[in-house]
């Protein structure tokens, strides 16, 4: 899995660290998502599934295709 | 393809059914016939009902729906309302890239770790309340009153740098102006003097500082001293006003489902589910959201033409039956947090991280607390708030 990121698109929600705190985390100064791990281990994949999910803003992309696992 | 030449099904709000935790059924009823229907509003204008889980999100996530209230076509739910965004005063009612400028002047103070970090002070002040609430004594009082409306307050005033002695003067603002019944004139009234409030308040930070946002917002020096008055109460209405209903609300729906009240007792590590499930059945923001389309979009079975509104119902979707299997029941062990009772798209509650922690700290206290809690009235003369923007109930006498 790969995940990326869209700082633009983020408007600070924060579900994305509720549902997946060792791959998102927010910039202290204004709350915009930061990537901590863009090839999260398999245990994650679902959290990381939950939070691009439930994000307002659209602003996380997964790319689940097998060879990038 | 059905356009806007529908008839209208009915006059938006509609009446409650029997159920008062429960949406009114003519929209229940809309969501299974007509998902996308037309709907008439309180001045006799048409707008279009969203009341499907996947329609309403993918409205509110549409940058092509504006939020803009000065658009032509923009739904007003009232006349206050409509009195409410004259004059274009705060992000809520702005489009992107405006909205999100000044969202982000903001959202620094609502991150995850930066609310969490306030759980000692909000559970003190939970605390204190009920310290008080049960003193000398005491086996009965009116929830709202002695705790779901004084605990958020406190937090927001404390947040934002507001002396929470002023807060009948501002209660008692934000009711007038959230009462579907008041006149444009009481509303303008109303908002007039809370603006005027809070930019004095904000001139006073100019030379007395403090760590309050109102004070980092004058400290940033980007936005007039009617900018940061406007945000201000913004903050202020938001901040108390929608917690502390879902405080009572939640309080009395957990008195009436036995069996989930008890499911909580046992587990007190099951409140941040619960909260959220209990944000999905309640959906307090129950009059629905406002947008209007800026050019023409396919929703469903329909075509809305640029300039028609739509009033996008997350009370009904909240219950939409593919998305929330049994959606009328209340079950805290329900993965809920799908809902949408903050919101969708850019505009989802800034404020969620502080009323999730709110609620959280707020049941967890109380039930712990008060082992014997129970209603004082029988259950039909509690007064819902049928006519107030944001529902929940206007006393909740309890027992213990
Ligand atoms: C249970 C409590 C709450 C509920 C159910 C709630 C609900 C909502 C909803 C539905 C919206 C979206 C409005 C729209 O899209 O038109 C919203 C926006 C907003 N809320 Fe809340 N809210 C709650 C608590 C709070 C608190 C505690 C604060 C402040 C501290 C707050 C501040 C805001 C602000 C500033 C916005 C506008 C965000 C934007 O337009 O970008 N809310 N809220």
């Amino acid at each position: 899995m790969l995940v990326q990121i869209d700082q633009e698109k983020c408007c600070g929600a924060g579900h994305c660290v509720l549902a997946a705190p060792d791959v998102f985390d927010q910039r202290d100064e204004d709350g915009i998502v930061v990537l901590l791990d863009a090839r999260p281990p398999a245990e994650l994949h679902q959290a990381v599934q939950d939070a691009a999910a439930v994000c307002p803003a659209a602003a996380i992309q997964l790319d689940q295709a097998p060879d990038r696992a | 393809m059905a356009t806007a030449a529908q008839t209208p099904r009915f006059t938006h709000p509609a009446a409650r059914g029997t159920c008062p935790f429960a949406p009114p059924p003519a929209y229940r009823q809309a969501q299974q016939e007509e998902p996308v229907s037309r709907i008439t509003l309180w001045d006799g204008s048409a707008s279009w009902l969203a009341t499907r889980h996947e329609d309403v999100k993918a409205v509110l996530a549409d940058p092509r729906f504006s939020a803009d209230s000065t658009r032509p076509g923009f739904p007003f739910l009232t006349a206050g309302v409509r009195q409410l965004n004259a004059g274009r005063p705060t992000f809520i009612r702005m489009d992107d890239p405006e909205h999100a400028r000044l969202r982000r002047m903001l959202t620094g103070d609502f991150v995850i770790k930066k609310v969490e970090a306030l759980r000692p002070r909000i559970q003190r002040i939970a605390d204190d309340l009920l310290d008080r609430m049960t003193a000398d004594g005491r086996t009965g009082a009116d929830l709202v009153r002695e705790f779901a409306l004084p605990l958020p307050s406190l937090v927001i005033c404390l947040l934002l740098g507001v002396p929470y002695q002023d807060h009948e003067f501002f209660q008692e603002c934000s009711r007038v102006m959230l009462r579907r019944e008041s006149s444009a004139e009481e509303v303008g009234a109303a908002q007039d003097r809370l603006v005027d409030y809070l930019n004095r308040l904000t001139e006073a930070k100019r030379t007395q500082p403090d760590d309050g946002i109102l004070s980092r917002l004058v400290e940033r020096g980007e936005l007039t001293t009617a900018e940061i008055g406007a945000m201000g109460r913004l903050l202020l209405v938001a901040g108390h006003e929608t917690t502390a209903n879902m405080t009572a609300l939640s309080v009395l729906a957990l008195l009436r489902n036995p069996d989930q009240l008890d499911h909580l007792r046992r587990h007190p590590e099951a409140v941040t589910g619960a909260v959220e499930e209990l944000l999905r059945y309640l959906t307090i923001v129950h009059s629905g959201l406002g947008r209007v389309a800026t050019e023409d979009v396919d929703l469903g079975a329909v075509r809305i033409r640029a300039g028609e509104g739509v009033v996008c119902m997350i009370s009904t979707a909240n219950r939409d039956e593919d998305e929330f299997p049994d959606g009328d029941e209340l079950d805290l062990t329900r993965d809920a947090r799908r809902h949408l009772a903050f919101g969708f798209g850019v505009h989802q509650c800034l404020g969620q991280p502080l009323a999730r922690l709110e609620l959280q700290i707020a049941l967890a206290t109380l039930l712990r607390r008060l082992p014997e809690l129970r209603l004082a009235v029988p259950f039909e003369d509690v007064r819902f708030r049928g006519d107030m923007l944001i529902y929940g109930v206007h006393e909740l006498p309890l027992a213990w």
